[in-house]
């Protein structure tokens, strides 16, 4: 938050203002107290205003209660992360002040709740220290309840008077958020929210005002990640989904269960992963390809019937938003360990496609190409989305929906005849036709879990089986070779590459700038393919002396995460190593470079010096 | 089965033609000779299914033909239609995929007893209480055969098998008490000894509106025979209808039936209407689509990212 103060007169003479590029704010309360509200607030107002804007959350895994934060990063200019040190905190109690003042930069602002904190004298020089009795006056403002209701927007008007932020898109989100409640509801949220601000108003000098950011061309739809994969699939013309709840896939199969019959379509509850991804085989057979979708334990539960769609060729969209494992492991914490089950998580030799979106922007066209690929090479397409990207919110430009929205609805024109694996179909690509089709000459199709011949009948034939194999790879190889070629971030030679995949492409993005910044030479790939992966890496590699690639796993039994590993697998090159962590949180921009010194001093037996 | 209408941005299938085309014929419904064992009870089933498509004038191209993993579930590559030989244990689901989306098909399930009632025991109690329109045959022989004589479910107890030696410990599972309790909507029993009867049931699953059940006997000579001598009068046993004045919507009276010693009885024990989940969310879709009945699917989208702004 480097700031320069601002000279325009204010209509108190004793405030100061001071115009900053961009602000983290971090709000730590208990997980019941509206933190998500308040911040979800913050953030779409931030894409009403052109700004941009990224999030962060921790929720705990209970049912109700224990700590919970929300951090924004709001921007004028590019924001790529959701910020490694925070600017300003609220701190609703004790345990929230405590936990993460240390999140604060030196000289960053805590703002606490006079009522439930008691500020520790020896963290008063570093950190400003300013007393607001958020619930006595948020009870007086609505009046008396003993649960604190209404906090959140008291806080929240005191936040819009430190930030300067714009009260009557405040006071419109306000509405929006509490709309269809009780009108008292509305009313009340409307007097904390006024009241926060006038007691911030009275008592505070300074303020912040964000620079202006600048014009869009297109207006901003601010959404997190498991909306942008829901309303995608709407977009792609995907209409039937089944699934299981489970963390953090649920809110995935909310929405589509709220909002597919809008469209016609319809999402089913059932009654195991099994079932589920059973029955989106079914629909997809039926014509039109389904979703299924889960995390940790449900997506290893699936796997068996992965391989039917592999063999039967049955196109699938397979969502798996990664949480940390194994077995039930950290449910609301963010991993990138799947991606050897979505790889290889079946018996036999089962080739499908995985894809992994890299911010919540990219979910939404992400969900539209899954769908694209699996209807074009008949094979299920794994979405690998983490915990982070789904519960964040970003603001991104509004898609061109009336371009970008496809019918997919399938063709029930009678053939003449139909071989549903034909060996001869060039690059092993053959389409089935839906039932209800009319085959003139009576010979009907058959889609088998066992090795098959052309027409799906069985067939234990060596011969059979090394075909069929083939056919079933060899779609993927016309694939790879029609995938874009990755583009490095940063110049195309160098000492460091840092190579990613997920949801880490803003943290890796920063760090590049950082390290540029001060003058060395380190460039980043990110790759949204990840089987197949595209075609060129090699030639990428080669302009770089040392590859890190940059994964939230473990290192494993042989030094390498689960990307890095793959990479060497299929490249040969011995410069490319791992940075990982398992600490269930996503990387700060310091920790990437800090592990990187660490890892470049390691190599060269010297101290590196790479500041971050 | 379902005439229930086709969701709205759905293509239907082009129209039979005006001219009523000939029954087809055995020949033409038969695809792959089956690999079932001589004097197996499921060719028998295979056959009445052959009939009930000639009688009933069903065309290839509107049935699916879906099935798990079994002797009984290698079904669908002898029928001349489309189909699917899904995995152990899950052929509802994925059968409940095609029928919820596809309201114009006529969707069979062929299953066993190991295949509908042990891995898949589960799916057969949610499709049962979901009340999706489909039909389902189990073949029951009270044995895996496919594996070679190991204890099913459906096991009587004290018959020996590979994995119980000394003969079936567990308690067998009565297909007609549980499908009863899950809440299925049709619940027949029958026999591959009686192909008359057993055409009579596949009628009535085929006209019954929702989750038709149908657990026909089917002897496994190889690994189980004689299973059943005793509901095949041929054989010196009985075969005992559901006496007449049996009132098929009276839950207890059928679960009493049901308890009947083997060979019990055979014909329809339970059978009520209730509305089946293609025609639930059916109502659902028409509700919401009845707010946005002027708009296209982009325009729709469009109205909810205008909330998100």
């Amino acid at each position: 938050m480097s700031e320069t103060t601002q000279t325009t007169p204010s209509p108190e003479a004793t405030v100061r203002a001071h115009l900053i590029p961009e602000a983290v704010i971090r709000i730590a309360g208990n997980s019941q107290d509206g933190i998500q509200a308040m911040g979800s607030i913050l953030a779409r107002l931030a894409g009403r205003t052109e700004q941009e804007v990224m999030t962060f959350m921790t929720i705990p895994s209970t049912i109700s209660g224990g700590p919970s934060i929300f951090q924004l990063r709001i921007g004028s200019g590019e924001v790529l992360s959701a910020g490694d040190e925070a600017d300003f905190l609220l701190a609703f109690y004790q345990h929230s002040y405590e936990e993460h003042i240390h999140s604060l930069r030196k000289g960053g602002i805590v703002l606490y709740d006079t009522d439930h904190v008691e500020p520790r004298p020896e963290w008063q020089k570093d950190y400003v220290h300013i007393g607001v009795p958020i619930s006595t006056q948020t009870i007086e403002a609505i009046g008396g309840t003993a649960r604190d209701k209404g906090k959140n927007i008291f806080a929240l008007g005191v936040v819009a008077r430190m930030f300067d932020l714009n009260v009557p898109k405040l006071e419109q989100l306000i509405n929006e958020r509490f709309r269809g409640k009780d009108e008292s509801v509305v009313r009340n949220a409307l007097l904390a929210f006024h009241a926060g601000y006038a007691y911030a108003a009275n008592h505070l000098q300074d303020i912040f005002r964000l620079a202006e950011s600048r014009k869009r061309e297109r207006v901003q739809v601010v959404m997190n990640g498991n909306e942008a994969l829901a309303y995608g699939l709407i977009a792609a013309g995907v209409r039937f989904g089944a699934a299981y709840p489970i963390t953090p896939w649920s809110d995935v199969m909310e929405t589509l269960r709220r909002e597919l019959p809008k469209y016609g379509g319809m999402f089913i509850q059932c009654e195991d992963e099994i079932a589920a991804i059973s029955m989106a085989i079914g629909a997809s057979y039926a014509g039109r390809v389904a979703v299924t979708g889960s995390s940790g334990p449900g997506i290893s539960l699936k796997s068996e019937a992965v391989g039917w769609a592999v063999n039967a060729e049955v196109p699938l969209v397979i969502i798996d938003i990664q949480r940390g494992g194994p077995s039930t492991g950290l449910p609301t914490n963010v991993e990138q360990s799947d991606l050897y089950i979505a790889c290889f998580g079946s018996h036999g030799d089962a080739p499908r496609v995985v894809l992994a979106p890299a911010d919540v922007e990219d979910c939404f066209y992400t969900a539209i190409e899954a769908v694209n690929i699996a209807r074009q090479y008949s094979v299920p397409v794994f979405i690998l989305s983490d915990q982070s990207i789904a519960t964040r919110i970003e603001a991104f430009p509004e898609p061109e929906l009336e371009k970008v929205c496809q019918d997919i609805s399938p063709d029930f024109t009678p053939v003449p005849e139909h071989k549903p694996y034909d060996l001869s179909a060039p690059d092993g690509i053959t389409h089935h036709i839906p039932p209800g089709t009319k085959v003139l000459n009576g010979k009907y199709p058959v889609l088998p879990g066992l090795e098959h011949d052309e027409m799906g009948h069985p067939s234990a034939s060596p011969k059979m089986h090394m075909a069929m194999t083939a056919k079933r790879r060899r779609k993927l190889q016309a694939l790879a070779r029609n995938l874009p070629r990755p583009q490095p971030y940063g110049p195309a030679q160098g000492d460091v590459l840092l190579v990613g995949w997920g949801s880490t492409r803003g943290p890796i993005r920063e760090a590049v700038d950082r390290a540029r910044a001060q003058g060395l030479n380190v460039s980043a790939l990110h790759l949204r393919y990840l089987n197949p992966l595209p075609n060129g890496l090699e030639e990428i590699f080669a302009g770089f002396r040392h590859i890190f690639v940059v994964e939230m796993n473990d290192e494993g039994l042989y030094g390498y995460g689960q990307l890095a590993a793959l990479l060497r697998a299929r490249y040969c090159n011995p410069n490319i190593r791992g940075i990982n962590k398992t600490d269930g949180l996503t990387f700060k921009v310091r920790e990437i470079l800090e592990r990187l010194q660490e890892k470049l001093a390691g190599l060269q037996g010297r101290p590196v010096t790479l500041q971050a | 089965m379902s005439t229930a209408t086709l969701t709205t941005n759905q293509q239907r299938p082009p129209a039979p033609a005006a001219e009523e085309p000939k029954p087809l014929t055995k020949k033409e419904l038969a695809a792959d000779h089956p690999t079932w064992c001589p004097g197996c009870g499921d060719f028998s089933v295979l056959a009445i299914y052959f009939k009930l498509m000639e009688r009933a004038r069903i065309r290839h191209e509107n049935i699916v033909t879906v099935s798990g993993i079994g002797c009984s579930s290698r079904f669908p590559y002898f029928v001349q239609a489309h189909g699917a030989h899904f995995i152990h244990g899950r052929a509802l689901p994925f059968a409940s995929g095609v029928s919820l989306t596809r309201p114009d098909l006529h969707v069979f399930v062929f299953s066993g007893d190991g295949d509908a009632f042990s891995i898949g025991g589960n799916h057969f109690i949610h499709t049962a209480r979901r009340n999706v329109n489909l039909t389902l045959v189990v073949m029951d022989n009270q044995v895996y055969g496919l594996t070679k004589k190991q204890t099913s479910p459906a096991s009587g107890g004290g018959v020996k098998s590979k994995t119980d030696p000394w003969g079936a410990v567990d308690q067998p599972l009565n297909p007609i008490k549980q499908a009863i309790a899950a809440g299925a909507t049709f619940v027949a029993r029958t026999t591959h000894t009686n192909p008359n009867h057993l055409l009579q049931m596949m009628e009535a699953a085929l006209q019954h509106e929702g989750f038709s059940f149908i657990e026909c006997l089917s002897e496994c000579v190889e690994f189980y025979e004689g299973a059943f001598d005793a509901a095949n009068p041929r054989k010196g046993g009985v075969f005992n209808t559901v006496p007449a004045n049996h009132d098929v919507t009276d839950e207890v009276a059928a679960y009493q039936l049901a308890d009947a010693p083997f060979p019990g009885y055979f014909g329809i024990f339970y059978q009520v209407k209730r509305p089946t989940r293609n025609q639930r969310e059916q109502e659902i879709i028409q509700a919401a689509r009845e707010k946005v009945k002027h708009l296209q699917d982009w325009q729709i989208l469009q109205q909810t990212f205008d909330r998100m702004k």
